[in-house]
């Protein structure tokens, strides 16, 4: 089970004054259960990437497999690919319509041809893996707060059952408090559900803590494609195209500077507190 | 697809025609617009014609680009050549079952659905060298006279100005939210009518609460910097004539001179 990009391009506009060459030449496998970031500055590419892996756009050159099979082929099912790959947008909670909470849950389900019953007992599911309390489902979306609507949002693509689940900027314009609940839930998904997840963001502390491969997009192409260890240690190159690694990283090439050996690889907080705590406990042992 | 309509859109290019002054263009527009419903016959089709080929070769705008616009009327060009085809009267060229095609039908059907065809381009190139607030501006100044007998010109102008700037705004949003709903399984394509006129509340819905959210956005911001109408409002960039325009003003009276003189000699 994998997606496969070869050498994909994407080209907006062909042939007018407003061309942009959004994708050059991607190459990438992604296999069953990742959990992949791609980060890259505002314009760099991501969401025309993505919106590729379930066909919504059509590469302007390349090819695309799903599990082995050309997504471009006559006689592909386009629209059960859209069910295993479900993508949710950036700033999702515009797309809601219905009624009720509940009724747009069921939206996605009963478009992939389920009987009412089955449609909203998986709308069920999605709405409890989001973390929604039921007091609110039968009520109009449009009364939510702003990270209640996303989440009812992202249960509306997790109603179709996808196999890979794919969020573009899921944190933007959320507080923090929100921010942390949405990855920590999607994080929470990955591991009990097995699902393959990728997540775009422009935020690399965001992401750093939560992803096992991080690929980073630069003006349309792969710049570095490695776990968030590999992708930081590059970070001079990354601050040259505008991205920053977390600050933890920044601390710790800092200390390493001034001699102290703590883990200059260090990418989250709580890496970067044992490996300062470590420097301490030898250096006592030591005197 | 849904970014093919091009109506209201600008070409960025650089041309004369780009440079001139919006009203010197608006006023060449309507003398076009004049020559075109007025024209008899081969001669006066072919100098409108050349009129709209020379706009459209100085426009520097790729011809390819202009016709996506027509795509936008080809039903209604199809349903008034009908109506020209089957309902003059006149002398019979062939008849199918009841219906009898007029040589005079014919006529008429060919010369409206150039005119319609004329009307979009040339309006097009009107709206693809100038951006929606130079065509604004335009307008505005051209107008204020008006001012006098009360008609709220400015009041007008920005409106229209507003509108034409949420054109594009809306496309791209309809574009997204379209694929936001194809994601979670929605068919736009298939069915009846019916079935497609169901298919749109996923789409209208997001589409008009977010168009009435940046409206609301819009005013905040407007009012957050004392915006109160046009009264003694000043322009960052006013409207002078320069040598070109003047040049052109006389260009598009020579025009509709020639205009004139053949509708009253031939
Ligand atoms: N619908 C569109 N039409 C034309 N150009 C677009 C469109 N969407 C994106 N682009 C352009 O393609 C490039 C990549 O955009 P995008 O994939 O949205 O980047 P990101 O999601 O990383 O911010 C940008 O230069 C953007 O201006
Ligand atoms: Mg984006």
């Amino acid at each position: 089970m994998s997606i496969i990009l070869d050498k994909v391009n994407y080209v907006y506009s062909e042939k007018t004054a407003y061309e942009v060459h959004a994708l050059k030449d991607i190459n990438l496998k992604i296999e069953d259960g990742e959990f992949i970031g791609i980060i890259g500055h505002t314009g760099s590419g991501k969401s025309t990437l993505i919106q590729h892996l379930n066909g919504l756009v059509k590469a302007t050159s390349g090819g695309i497999y799903y599990n082995g099979r050309d997504i471009y082929d006559e006689d592909f099912n386009m629209k059960e690919l859209r069910g295993k790959v479900g993508l949710v947008f950036q700033y999702p909670e515009h797309q809601l319509f219905e009624t009720t909470i509940f009724a747009d849950v069921c939206f996605g389900p009963l478009n992939q041809g389920l009987s009412k019953k089955e449609a909203e007992l998986q709308a069920f599911t999605a709405l409890r893996s989001v973390g929604l309390p039921e007091e609110y489902w039968y009520q109009s979306p449009f009364e939510l707060s702003g990270g209640q609507k996303r989440r009812v949002a992202i249960a509306g693509v997790l109603a179709m059952k996808p196999e890979v689940l794919v969020l573009d900027e899921p944190t933007a314009g959320l507080d923090p408090q929100g921010r942390d609940e949405i990855l920590d839930q999607v994080a929470k998904m990955h591991k009990e559900l097995g699902m393959t997840i990728i997540l775009v963001s422009h935020s690399m502390e965001d992401v750093a803590k939560y992803v096992d491969r991080l690929i980073v997009m630069n003006h349309g192409s792969v710049m570095f494609d490695g776990t968030p260890k590999e992708v930081f240690h590059h970070y001079q190159e990354l601050e040259a195209v505008g991205l920053a690694a977390p600050q933890v990283t920044y601390l710790m090439h800092e200390l390493r500077k001034k001699g102290i050996p703590v883990d200059g690889e260090a990418t989250t907080i709580e890496e970067a507190k044992a490996s300062i705590l470590k420097c301490f406990q030898n250096r006592e042992n030591r005197s | 697809m849904i970014r093919d309509i091009t109506i209201g859109q600008y070409y960025p290019a650089d041309s004369v025609i780009h440079k001139l002054d919006p009203r010197v263009k608006l006023f060449g527009v309507v003398i076009y617009v004049i020559s075109l419903f007025t024209f008899r016959g081969i001669w006066g089709f072919l100098l409108v014609t050349l009129a709209l080929a020379a706009m459209i070769k100085i426009s520097k705008v790729p011809f390819r680009f202009m016709v996506k616009g027509l795509k936008a009327i080809v039903i209604i060009l199809i349903i008034t050549a009908m109506f020209n085809l089957f309902l003059t009267p006149g002398e019979t060229l062939v008849t199918i079952w009841k219906i009898k095609i007029t040589k005079e039908g014919l006529k008429s059907a060919v010369f409206m659905a150039i005119r319609l065809i004329y009307l979009i381009l040339g309006t097009s190139t009107l709206t693809l060298t100038t951006t929606p607030n130079q065509l604004t501006d335009g307008m505005e100044k051209a107008f204020r006279p008006l001012n006098h007998i009360h008609v709220p010109v400015h009041e007008v102008a920005m409106m229209i100005s507003i509108a034409l700037r949420f054109i594009p705004i809306l496309v791209e949003e309809t574009d997204k939210i379209m694929k936001a709903q194809i994601a979670r399984g929605a068919d736009f394509e298939s069915g009846n009518l019916i079935k497609k006129a169901k298919a749109m509340v996923p789409l209208l819905v997001p589409l008009f609460i977010s168009a009435f959210r940046r409206a609301n956005d819009l005013a905040l911001a407007m009012e957050a910097r004392c915006y109160n109408g046009g009264a003694g409002r000043t322009k960052m960039k006013p409207l002078k004539y320069q040598k070109a325009d003047h040049i052109s003003y006389l260009v598009i009276l020579g025009y509709l001179v020639i205009v004139i003189l053949m509708r009253v000699l031939l």
